[in-house]
């Protein structure tokens, strides 16, 4: 006898099946989720996450990474660091996944429109910005000059390298990446991933920066950003925290009077700037 | 001397892309013009050394184009890259204070454009002519600043951090 669907509701995950698992870096890999069974169709806006159950160990809060434009597969890039997300780690093509959402703000993308863009990437902050880079590719005439800058801590830490080498290559948005430190085999930058802004031919007026990474590194983007002529008003950032329940309720990820899993995790910079500089937060 | 090719461009001409360069804007047009006197363009192809470390730090570059990666060498380990520098930015601060040598090579990433400026007659003015001292002075520091904070950045190590 064939049972209903499980309700997609607020805390229920819903089973999907794994259809693909790809390794990115060392501790970062790629799941996809064939998402053909979620009731009612499952989409999502760039910038949001999902809460992802790991049978048996638990939830994390992840972003997701895939193109917005290909509903039928739900993809989402995981570091590998912590009892859920290392159990998520183990599991190959068609296990299955518990997912609940998608939860949170979007990057501002329609508001973007009609002028520059200027995404800023460090570590796996990448992988929020890869949707909004699919979605600007698939609609490039609404938007102005477009600038990806993506840092991370090695060359063989960086992740999405082959996408990335093929953005740069097609040439309709500028990439531009740099690590920590190299040998000199490495044929881009080192250095750190704000300095790069300097680099791309965005104009600072016109543009909207939306940034993505360790907490640190958002304090010198925007050091650098507002250095060029950027209104803080134009920059928006994705900030992480322990989100536990997702949906405002439990509150571990508040984060002064917001909380990041229900408000976020995509704010305005001038939103959440001060909490940046409070010793506990 | 590094190996490059002078490409022994016009004062005036010189003087206007000392004027363009980020490090020497704003600074008062006949300052730029007596820098230009003991300046000239350098273009360098890709792999080649800007600067070896031990040998006499006896200009800045101003880069005009392209990419220079500052490296330092250890003794039975590979080469480590330690940032790269690019248009906009100045290579070379060694001369700046005794011994003048260079304290790291600068290999060339992509081929390099640079204005290269005789570092003895500008240490002599810096320290002799109060303009002088105060225009380029200043803008070092400011350099310095900057280097600085990425330096620190890159050692907070944010990215091995990231949970």
């Amino acid at each position: 006898m064939a049972t209903a669907p499980l309700p997609v509701c607020g805390l229920v995950p819903h089973p999907l099946r794994i259809a693909q698992v790809r390794r990115e870096t060392v501790d970062t890999f790629t799941i996809a989720l064939d998402v053909a069974g979620w009731p009612g169709g499952y989409t999502f806006a760039p910038g949001q996450f999902n809460m992802l159950y790991a049978f048996g160990m638990g939830e994390s809060a992840i972003s997701v990474s895939g193109d917005p434009g290909q509903p039928g597969r739900l993809v989402h890039t995981i570091r590998a660091v912590g009892t859920v997300t290392r159990a998520l780690q183990r599991l190959r093509r068609g296990a299955a996944v518990g997912v609940r959402g998608p939860y949170g703000t979007a990057w501002p993308l329609a508001d973007a429109e009609g002028g520059d863009l200027l995404l800023m990437a460090g570590g796996l902050g990448l992988a929020p910005l890869r949707p909004v880079v699919y979605h600007v590719l698939r609609h490039r005439a609404r938007f102005g000059a477009v600038a990806l800058l993506v840092g991370a801590r090695t060359p063989e830490a960086l992740p999405f390298r082959r996408e990335l080498a093929r953005w740069a290559r097609h040439g309709d948005i500028q990439v531009r990446v740099t690590v920590d430190r190299a040998g000199a085999d490495w044929r881009g930058a080192v250095g750190v991933v704000p300095a790069l802004a300097r680099d791309v031919r965005v104009s600072p007026g016109r543009a909207r920066a939306f940034l993505c990474g360790p907490e640190v590194m958002l304090r010198f983007a925007e050091r650098e950003l507002s250095a060029l002529g950027f209104d803080h008003a134009r920059i928006f950032v994705s900030l992480e925290r322990n989100m536990t329940c997702a949906i405002g309720h439990c509150g571990h990820c508040q984060l002064g009077p917001s909380f990041v899993c229900r408000d976020g995790p995509v704010f305005p910079y001038d939103r959440v700037r001060p909490f940046f500089l409070t010793r506990e937060a | 001397m590094a190996p490059g090719r002078d490409t022994g461009a016009a004062g005036l001409t010189l003087a206007s892309a000392l004027e363009a360069h980020a490090f020497l804007r704003g600074v008062p047009g006949d300052l730029v013009r007596r820098i230009a006197t003991i300046a000239h363009e350098v273009s360098l192809p890709a792999g080649a050394f800007v600067i070896r470390e031990g040998d006499d730090a006896d200009r800045l570059y101003l880069i005009r184009a392209g990419a220079a990666a500052l490296e330092v060498t250890m003794p039975g380990k590979p080469v480590v890259r330690l940032e790269t520098l690019g248009p906009d930015d100045i290579l070379g601060l060694s001369w700046m204070n005794p011994p003048h040598r260079w304290q790291f090579d600068a290999r060339v990433v992509e081929p390099v454009t640079a204005i290269a400026i005789e570092a003895g007659p500008l240490r002599d003015w810096i320290r002799d002519d109060p303009r002088m001292g105060q225009a380029v002075a200043m803008r070092l520091v400011s350099q310095l600043q900057r280097r600085l904070e990425r330096v620190r950045l890159q050692r907070l190590d944010v990215y091995g951090a990231e949970a």
